[in-house]
């Protein structure tokens, strides 16, 4: 196995957590966090292929990934505002018991 | 791989994996830091440093926070041994196990991967900034405008009052500015007496 399949490897296994717990959990933060995770592994990946592809001196991998984490930090923030109004309308953050879209 | 590569991923994965299972929700935000940092780590390991200490400042410094905030705002009264998984959950697992497999035997199996790792790039903080200045300059404004138009939405999403309730509270505060205005006096007894009201 070389490095960059390690990398790619680490990277899946951390996106499938990532996704097992969006799906599984029943906490809608959970949810939000299982999310940042599978964002992460995607960052890990393009950082992985900059590194170890043929031309490392362009940035391109590492540009995107800088992008990348503005755009996770205003997901993030958006996410935990609406997981905060939801909570003060149906005064619980239990996605399975959130099932009205006109409240 | 080196080893400290297969350190740092190991305590990454496990961290991860403890930040969706566990079930006090402050020991899962605890484990996403763990995660965070361990990744920023596997930045720092592949050369990235300005990507490492970004993620360090992005997301253990701010989003992490973020998550810490919102779990103290959300907290229910509802009993402490509920379950924590969707009814669904196997199903989830499957399918995630299933994506896991497919990533890894395509990763495995790809035959156009490069196998060495080039020499070190010269990733300077100046080179960053330069590139940031030049070839991406648009990006850079469009994302300044995105992050502006996220953070406003996101607080006047998470500010929304009902109108009964910020008109009663405008009633109640009325009677204290009158005692503000009329006598210092009456103003620190009235202070004193209802600190925690105000």
């Amino acid at each position: 196995m070389t490095p960059l399949q390690g990398c790619l490897l680490v990277s899946a296994l951390l996106f499938a957590i990532g996704l097992a717990g969006a799906v599984t959990r029943r906490n809608a933060i959970l949810a939000l966090v299982g999310i940042e995770l599978m964002l992460n592994a995607a960052n890990l990946n393009f950082i992985a292929f900059w590194r170890y592809g043929p031309n490392p001196e362009a940035l391109s991998g590492m540009m995107v990934v800088i992008f990348s984490i503005a755009i996770a930090a205003a997901e993030a923030a958006v996410g935990l505002a609406l997981i905060i109004a939801i909570y003060r309308h149906f005064r619980t953050v239990n996605l399975d018991e959130i099932n009205k879209l006109k409240g | 791989m080196s080893l400290p590569f297969i350190i740092i991923a190991v305590v990454t994965l496990f961290a991860a994996a403890a930040a969706m299972s566990l079930r006090n929700l402050v020991h899962c935000a605890l484990s996403l830091i763990v995660a965070l940092a361990g990744l920023a780590a596997l930045y720092l390991a592949l050369d990235a440093q300005f990507v490492g200490f970004a993620q360090i400042l992005v997301y253990v410094g701010a989003v992490a926070i973020l998550i810490v905030f919102a779990v103290l705002l959300t907290r229910s009264d509802a009993p402490p041994n509920q379950v924590i998984l969707s009814p669904g959950w196997g199903v989830g697992i499957v399918v995630s196990a299933v994506v896991f497999a497919a990533l890894g035997w395509a990763v495995l199996n790809s035959t156009g991967l490069p196998r060495e790792m080039p020499p070190a790039p010269v990733a300077t903080v100046k080179n960053i900034g330069d590139l940031l200045m030049t070839q991406y300059v648009l990006p850079l404004e469009v994302i300044g405008l995105l992050l502006t138009a996220a953070l406003i939405g996101a607080v006047i999403i998470a500010m929304k009052e009902d109108p009964q309730k910020s008109s009663s509270s405008r009633r109640e505060s009325a009677p204290s500015e009158k005692i503000e205005r009329t006598d210092p006096a009456l103003r620190d007894c009235y202070e004193d007496g209802n600190g925690g009201h105000i």
